[in-house]
């Protein structure tokens, strides 16, 4: 028996491979074939035809919500799991993904987003913040990992709740349908407005969790053994709170809820770095978009009357996929 | 050279008093063996040199500075705290592990450097891991895990390596092996504290020891001045039998094989 994974420069190297060939598969997938050479010089020319805007109006911002938003989700599911020692924790966990949606979904329950289309995207954020900030003060600063997940799990619950009482009490049947049809999580529709809303989180989001390798490595010791090795448990929790509010609730404001990404993601990678946290992050982000973007340019190709949406894909298969972990975790000695 | 120097301590939880005013001291190259019932403060008081709590009252010196003054940084390469129960939550492989005990050497990016890789040798072979090495840590045995999780704490090399019961769970031999490791770390500039139950095995191994008691400090010195009838029955509430040789803490085997024998 050895765990030592595949070489992790290896691994990268495959992974960032499988990326940019989804990426140009991204740009090139969709109902109106595109020839890419007479699409780029449009695009460059003064004379912008109808190749140009599909490009640069269609398929990049679309092409590139999905690369950093499944960046987010894998990356952040792989800190999320790695700072609570838990295979099952997901980046939604301690509110951020919830959160955005009661935001967005305020901002198109009042009309906001009639007003200015970025309103739907900041509204989705400022509510990420606020759940995720209600988590780490009922439970991030010093509570354990349990009080933690559980006021995760309330909040979560609490946000639907509000998600709920909205959609009962909309004015039209046309209003819940926008709004539930937003829930279910798509990049189609998305332009490059979107992608600026999203990017300053999200990068932000990704700086803060630069350099924490180390600390969730020594994690895996427990939280006394890391602290007595220099691990500041407080520093590193409100950078990961911090982080996952901006992050992931940049991500979801602009794309809706795209579940399952940054649990199985981890998981998936976990055994071929070793198990190591600090190897599994960048690794995370890079399987994260590539899932992001596979799924996403099968919803273009699955031919149905109406577009499936790519947040419903990812449950579909990401469901099934869980209980398969479940039972194979009940398997292994633990 | 003192490398470690602690006066009054005194530690309060929950309004009961752990630690009650109790001076401690660790000279370069010495074991320090801390007994005492169970909730007499022991593991409390490792926890309070390790700098997972503070004390209400007292002083704590390492080396030359006071504790507090010292950045937890520097604390981490300085001292070396062994859990009494030790937990890993991934199925790292045992040299993945070991090298954790490096980070506290290593600037946030940096990678184990040549340095580094020969102190993880170094203790790999100290600890007879060899053949373990690729091994995952959940396909371990108990007394395997033991031995991986205190060659992590040997790996940082620390001044001061402060461990909890680190034989509870082990057979014989492997208890042997334990603490002849331990003594044997204790060379110039380092010394080890360790909270033991065997009272044979602090008798034989330590050079010192310190004997708690709700709170307080009842005997500290030599085994034989410490392991005093007197202070077993107000410590413990036990007496010591006679015994065949005569001494109630003589080991009555030795470790054969393998690479390790008691002193």
């Amino acid at each position: 028996m050895n765990n030592r994974g595949i070489g992790q420069s290896r691994l990268l190297g495959l992974l960032a491979a499988g990326l940019c060939l989804l990426l140009l598969l991204s740009i090139l997938v969709g109902s109106q074939a595109i020839p890419l050479y007479q699409a780029l010089s449009e695009s460059l020319s003064d004379t912008r035809g109808v190749y140009a805007f599909i490009l640069t109006e269609v398929r990049l911002p679309r092409t590139l919500i999905a690369l950093f938003a499944g960046a987010t989700l894998g990356l952040c599911g792989a800190v999320m799991q790695s700072l609570l020692r838990n295979p099952l924790a997901s980046p939604g966990l301690i509110g951020s993904a919830s959160g955005a949606v009661l935001g967005a979904v305020i901002a198109l329950y009042f009309g906001f987003v009639g007003l200015w289309p970025g309103a739907l995207p900041l509204s989705g954020i400022i509510g990420s913040l606020g759940a995720t900030l209600l988590a780490y003060l009922l439970a991030g600063r010093n509570g354990g990992t349990l009080t933690l997940i559980l006021a995760g799990v309330a909040i979560n619950a609490f946000a639907l709740a509000l998600v709920s009482l909205l959609l009962n009490l909309a004015p039209s049947p046309y209003a819940v349908q926008e709004i539930a049809l937003w829930m279910l999580g798509s990049l189609a529709n998305t332009s490059l407005g979107d992608l600026w809303i999203m990017l300053p989180g999200t990068l932000l989001g990704w700086l803060l969790l630069l350099r924490l390798g180390q600390s969730l490595d020594l994690l895996t010791l427990g939280e006394e053994t890391s602290q007595t090795m220099g691990v500041d448990l407080r520093r590193l929790r409100w950078r990961v709170f911090l982080a996952l509010a901006l992050a992931v609730g940049s991500a979801v404001s602009v794309t809706g809820s795209i579940g399952f990404i940054g649990l199985v993601v981890p998981h998936l990678l976990r055994p071929l770095v070793g198990y190591r946290p600090s190897r599994l992050l960048a690794a995370s982000a890079l399987g994260g978009a590539i899932l992001l973007l596979a799924a996403d340019i099968a919803v273009r190709l699955l031919s149905t009357q109406t577009e499936i949406k790519v947040g419903v894909l990812t449950s579909l298969i990401g469901a099934p996929f869980f209980l398969y972990l479940i039972v194979q975790s009940r398997r292994l000695p633990t | 050279m003192k490398l470690l120097q602690g006066m009054a301590l005194s530690l309060t939880l929950g309004g009961r008093k752990i630690l009650d005013r109790v001076d401690i001291s660790l000279q370069s190259g010495e074991m320090l063996g801390l007994i005492g019932p169970n909730g007499a403060g022991k593991s409390s008081l490792l926890r309070l040199i390790a700098g997972l709590r503070a004390a209400n009252a007292g002083s704590l010196q390492l080396g030359d500075g006071p504790f507090p003054t010292i950045p937890p940084a520097q604390r981490a390469r300085r001292i070396a705290w062994l859990a009494q129960q030790g937990e890993v939550h991934w199925p790292l492989s045992v040299e993945t592990l070991i090298e954790l005990g490096r980070v506290p050497h290593l600037a946030p990016w940096e990678q184990p450097a040549e340095k580094d890789r020969e102190a993880i040798e170094r203790v790999i072979e100290e600890t007879d891991l060899q053949a373990l090495r690729y091994r995952p840590f959940n396909s371990l045995s108990g007394g395997e895990q033991a031995r991986v999780l205190l060659a992590r704490a040997l790996a940082t090399e620390p001044e001061i390596l402060l461990a909890d019961e680190p034989v509870a769970a082990l057979d014989l031999a492997h208890q042997l092996d334990v603490m002849s490791l331990l003594s044997r770390y204790c060379s110039e500039g380092r010394g080890v504290i360790v909270v033991l139950h065997d009272l044979s095995l602090a008798a034989h191994f330590c050079h010192r020891l310190q004997l708690l008691h709700y709170g307080k400090t009842l005997a500290v010195g030599s085994a034989e001045s410490v392991l005093s009838p007197e202070h077993l029955l107000t410590a413990y509430r036990v007496r010591p039998m006679k015994t065949a040789t005569g001494d109630p803490f003589a080991i009555a085997w030795q470790r054969i094989g393998g690479s390790d024998s008691t002193r």
